[in-house]
């Protein structure tokens, strides 16, 4: 059932493709209905069986024979809790692109041709396979930027472009390196997991691939295609972007970089956390100086980010385990705070800017975008009770026993976190109070119904998170400690 | 040779003997019956008897062949070489159907009648053992390609073209034939299969050496890969666009069956060397390296730089012919079917560019970057074949050309130990990179932007919009199931 979800998309895609009518609201309820589907879907399947360290396989069929290669679909319980964020942030991005006119059949096409490439890349248990879902993510994004979306976007498209195929370029270096010398004619992930390479090849290849995945995760300093590609694109698309697009470059660094070559890891890590902790740092201190409200987001994002690729540099237990539950709540948080800057103040006042938004005074004339905005901050923060919280003092804690030093870093990456998101919340909401009133703004329109669904779901989804963490960590901790990562345990422990 | 033999020879060439024997009806009803029509009825007229000399070619092409050991091995097919016969004769045939709308010649029955001939040059090319054959066949490959270069008569470029072309296709002949002369001094022998085995025998000397580098000189200009590129820009651009297809799509896979066994039967594995990072030792893989380090590099930097649609496209099959030679580099027999796979895949998504932009050129728009504003709307069918076709040769999973990338990707690097040619692997990779820029400027253009001007809907052949499809739909389902190609050319 967990294979489901796939298949719909692409075959929701297919047929909104290739049949269109455009003045219709149908395929805003044929998307809606496919990704609130792939959610219930997902979520029915990890009750029935709680996921955990057992690869659980779907499908297996035979796909190219002479090259090992198979159609070899599993999960275990990284990847379903990954499916459920896919689930809810699907389901946010159909919501708050509720008023997309423009061409919605091509658009939700696309949109879920994107989503079944995330599904497929958190599904697959083949290498080969993982790499063609992996990167067939790139097109349906350039086009949804360059086709739907706003600032720059010519500009902002190619560049996402290039950069993820960049990315996946070197990620298929690595690939083809491992299929080539491992000398198994095999691409499945289980097997090479077991074979170990030898050091010298895990020496270049780990730093190749795991850097490959890790710039479609905004690694510093490769990291700038995010906040232009964030702000050009549609809502929908930025919150898939930051949602669970970033999400599949640190995903290829869990499941392939970091247990397949884990003694390159170790050789490694050092380098990679100081470029995470330098990203951490960076992106806030560049979120703190924005004008635009989205490049403050966007910002936001490569320094959260950075905490996810500190967590999987470090590779110890906790600290994975809370890089995975960071992927989560950044996926969750990143799309609200995207849904309500993208939706609910741009498409209302069509301006972004942080001197002109105080003018609106959006605390006054939309209190509904203002307290999610508040709560999505918060969350964002690091505030206790939401899910951000447990997650980046798990990747702390995971950190202190190999550098003190990084952890003091990152730390401080935290305070300017908050000071961001409070000038954020000060200059785009609440300034406006202390400012004569102009007469002259008609009032923004309503919010409507399914923004204050799509709000509901995501703000209820990262509450939930933060109180009751225990209830996905059973899912990734038993997954981190099951015999897929043997290797790597071995190799980092102390 | 008695009689029995001649009759074998002559089921064995069967479908050779088809196609020329089409071409002369061609030629002799354009002549006599066609004659007089109007010019758009003599294409399509002509054009229909060449498709009909093709489809029969191919049908006898079923029959099957029995290796013939005559003439020193002038006709032995390797396994798979029955299958890529069939493979060329449907690219001609798409050809064929993508000249049928134009008007770019008086010359109607000629243009099909050497359109035939050419396609039964590339099949005695791919089917022969022995250097004379070889040479034959090559030279009536080229010759054919020449005249048809020359063909477009409202084109200023394209004599200009086909004497570029001309000239440098006959120095790179004469190369060849002194390399090939080399070799058969060595060994006494003028068929691959015994020149393998006693090359193996031979000491390591220069001339060796030479006959190598010459040999593969000649073969490399066939290919168009750099430095003997030149030529290609301004044949693609010159030449009708069905006849620059041609040369872009059966003449690449040819000159790849045949480079498959010059080097792997001819030169065999003793002569490789290699190009390793610290074993750098002589033989023809270096000579790979360099060839395809330079056409990739060449080929995907002047891209970048170019508007006129063909020309992109030309240096774009540059590149790709730099990826290509990356799977020869491994001399194991098993890279045989993932250098075919990606030439053969390389082509059917030439084959469609071209037709896209003969169905423009038909249409009477110019086949610019520019031009291209606007076929999304004018023309979804159109734009969208070309989208699947130029993503495909960027390699954007899970199309055809993906899957070709990677299996001559892994053949590149596999024959080495220690993963002595990951610099080329790097460059190749690198280099696709850069070329993600200029397929996604066409798909951009072709897809997103308005056309500058309003503009009426696209009127096309409805025979080409079914071969487009066909040939898209070919991309689509090798990349889903590689194997349906893969298979028959193990």
């Amino acid at each position: 059932m967990l294979a489901f979800p796939l298949y719909l998309c692409f075959a929701s895609a297919l047929g909104l493709l290739l049949w269109r009518r455009t003045a219709s609201r149908l395929p805003h309820w044929i998307t809606l209905a496919t990704c609130g589907l792939g959610l219930l879907l997902t979520v029915t399947a990890v009750i029935q069986r709680t996921p955990g360290a057992e690869v659980v396989t779907l499908v297996r069929l035979p796909w190219i024979p002479t090259w090992g290669a198979e159609f070899h679909l599993a999960a275990d319980g990284l990847s379903a809790s990954l499916l459920v964020l896919t689930g809810i942030a699907s389901v946010g991005g159909v919501l708050f692109s509720w008023n997309v006119q423009d061409r919605p059949g091509e658009f939700f096409s696309l949109y879920l041709t994107l989503i079944g490439a995330v599904y497929g890349v958190f599904l697959s248990w083949d290498l080969l396979l993982f790499f063609v879902f992996y990167e067939l993510a790139i097109i349906p994004k350039y086009l949804l930027i360059a086709r739907w979306g706003s600032t720059r976007r010519d500009y902002a498209a190619m560049k996402l472009a290039l950069y993820s195929f960049l990315g996946s370029a070197a990620v298929l270096v690595g690939i083809v390196a491992l299929y080539a010398t491992s000398g198994l004619n095999t691409l499945d992930l289980s097997a090479l997991a077991r074979h170990s390479f030898p050091p010298s090849t895990q020496a270049w290849a780990f730093p190749v691939l795991f850097a490959g995945f890790a710039i479609l995760a905004g690694l510093w300093p490769l990291h700038t295609w995010a906040p232009t590609g964030h702000v050009a694109a549609p809502t929908a698309a930025s919150m898939l972007l930051a949602g669970v697009i970033m999400k599949l470059g640190a995903y290829g660094c869990l499941r392939i970089a970091l247990p397949l070559l884990p003694e390159g890891a170790r050789e490694s890590r050092f380098v990679f956390g100081v470029l995470a902790v330098a990203g951490i740092v960076w992106g806030a201190l560049v979120a703190l100086r924005q004008r635009d409200f989205k490049f403050v987001i966007g910002y936001s994002s490569v320094s959260h980010m950075g905490f996810v690729i500190l967590g999987l540099a470090m590779a110890t237990p906790l600290a994975l385990s809370g890089a995975v539950l960071q992927m989560i709540s950044h996926g969750i948080i990143a799309g609200l705070l995207f849904a309500v800057v993208g939706r609910m103040v741009y498409d209302r006042t069509h301006t972004r800017d942080l001197e002109e938004l105080g003018a609106h005074r959006l605390g006054k004339t939309l209190p509904f975008a203002a307290v999610t905005f508040v709560l999505a901050g918060f969350a964002s923060m690091g505030v206790p009770g939401f899910s951000g919280f447990i997650a980046e003092l798990q990747i702390l804690l995971g950190t202190w026993p190999v550098s003190g030093r990084l952890v003091a870093v990152a730390g401080f990456g935290i305070l300017l976190g908050a000071a961001y998101v409070l000038r954020a919340v000060h200059l785009g909401f609440f300034r406006g109070d202390d400012s004569p009133p102009l007469e002259a703004l008609a009032p923004p329109a309503p919010i409507t119904v399914p923004e204050v669904l799509g709000s509901g779901l995501l703000l209820v989804s990262t509450v939930g998170l933060g109180l009751f963490p225990g209830f996905v960590l059973d899912w990734i901790q038993p997954a981190l400690a099951g015999p897929f990562f043997d290797g790597l345990r071995r190799v980092m422990v102390p | 040779m008695n009689g029995p033999l001649h009759l074998d020879l002559l089921r064995q060439l069967l479908p050779e003997a088809v196609l020329v024997v089409s071409a002369l009806a061609v030629l002799l009803l354009d002549l006599r019956v066609f004659g007089r029509r109007a010019l758009s009825e003599r294409m399509a007229n002509s054009g229909t008897c060449a498709a009909v000399g093709l489809l029969a070619s191919w049908g006898v092409l079923g029959m099957g062949a029995v290796p013939v050991e005559t003439l020193a091995g002038a006709f032995r097919p390797l396994p798979g070489t029955q299958f890529l016969k069939g493979v060329l004769l449907l690219l001609s045939l798409a050809t064929v159907v993508f000249a049928m709308p134009g008007r770019f010649t008086r010359h109607a029955g000629e243009f099909f009648a050497l359109l035939l001939i050419a396609t039964a040059g590339m099949m005695l090319l791919i089917g022969t053992d022995n250097l004379l054959m070889l040479f034959v066949a090559l030279e009536l490959v080229s010759l054919t390609l020449y005249v048809l270069t020359a063909l477009h008569e409202e084109r200023p470029g394209a004599t200009e073209a086909a004497l570029k072309y001309f000239l440098f296709g006959g120095i790179a002949a004469a190369l060849t034939l002194f390399g090939m002369s080399l070799l058969y001094g060595l060994t006494g022998s003028v068929q691959l299969s015994v020149i393998g085995s006693r090359l193996a025998a031979l000491p390591r000397e220069p001339l060796l050496w030479i006959a190598l580098v010459m040999t593969l000189s000649g073969l490399a200009f066939k290919i168009a890969v750099a430095p003997f590129h030149l030529w290609a820009p301004d044949v693609y651009q010159g030449a009708p666009t069905p006849a620059a297809a041609l040369v872009a799509s059966g003449s690449k896979v040819a000159g790849f069956v045949l480079l498959l066994r010059v080097l792997h039967v001819g030169f065999g594995a003793n002569t490789a060397g290699s190009a390793g990072r610290i074993p750098w030792s002589p033989g023809w893989i270096p000579w790979i390296a360099v060839l395809s380090t330079l056409s990739m590099v060449a080929g995907n930097l002047t891209a970048l730089r170019q508007t006129d649609l063909r020309r992109l496209l030309a240096y774009s099959a540059i590149a790709q012919g730099g990826y290509g030679l990356l799977g020869l580099m491994d001399p194991r027999p098993e890279s045989g079917a993932a250098v075919l796979y990606f030439a053969v895949t390389y082509a059917i998504t030439a084959l469609g560019a071209f037709g896209v932009v003969a169905a423009m050129e038909a249409a009477g728009e110019e086949p610019t970057l520019p031009g291209l504003a606007g076929l999304g709307r004018r023309s979804p069918v159109l734009a969208a074949c070309l989208s699947v076709f130029v993503l495909s040769m960027a390699g954007i999973p899970p199309l055809a050309g993906f899957f070709g990338k990677f299996f001559v990707f892994v053949r590149a690097i596999s024959s080495e130990p220690q993963s002595g040619r990951l610099w080329i692997l790097s460059v190749a990779v690198g280099t696709s990179a850069v070329a993600l820029y200029y397929y996604l400027q066409i798909v951009r253009h072709a897809l997103l932007l308005p056309a500058a001007t309003p503009a009426p809907a696209l009127r096309v052949a409805p025979l080409t919009l079914f071969a487009l499809l066909l040939l898209a739909g070919a991309t689509l389902v090798l990349g889903f199931l590689p194997g349906l190609l893969l298979n028959p050319l193990q």
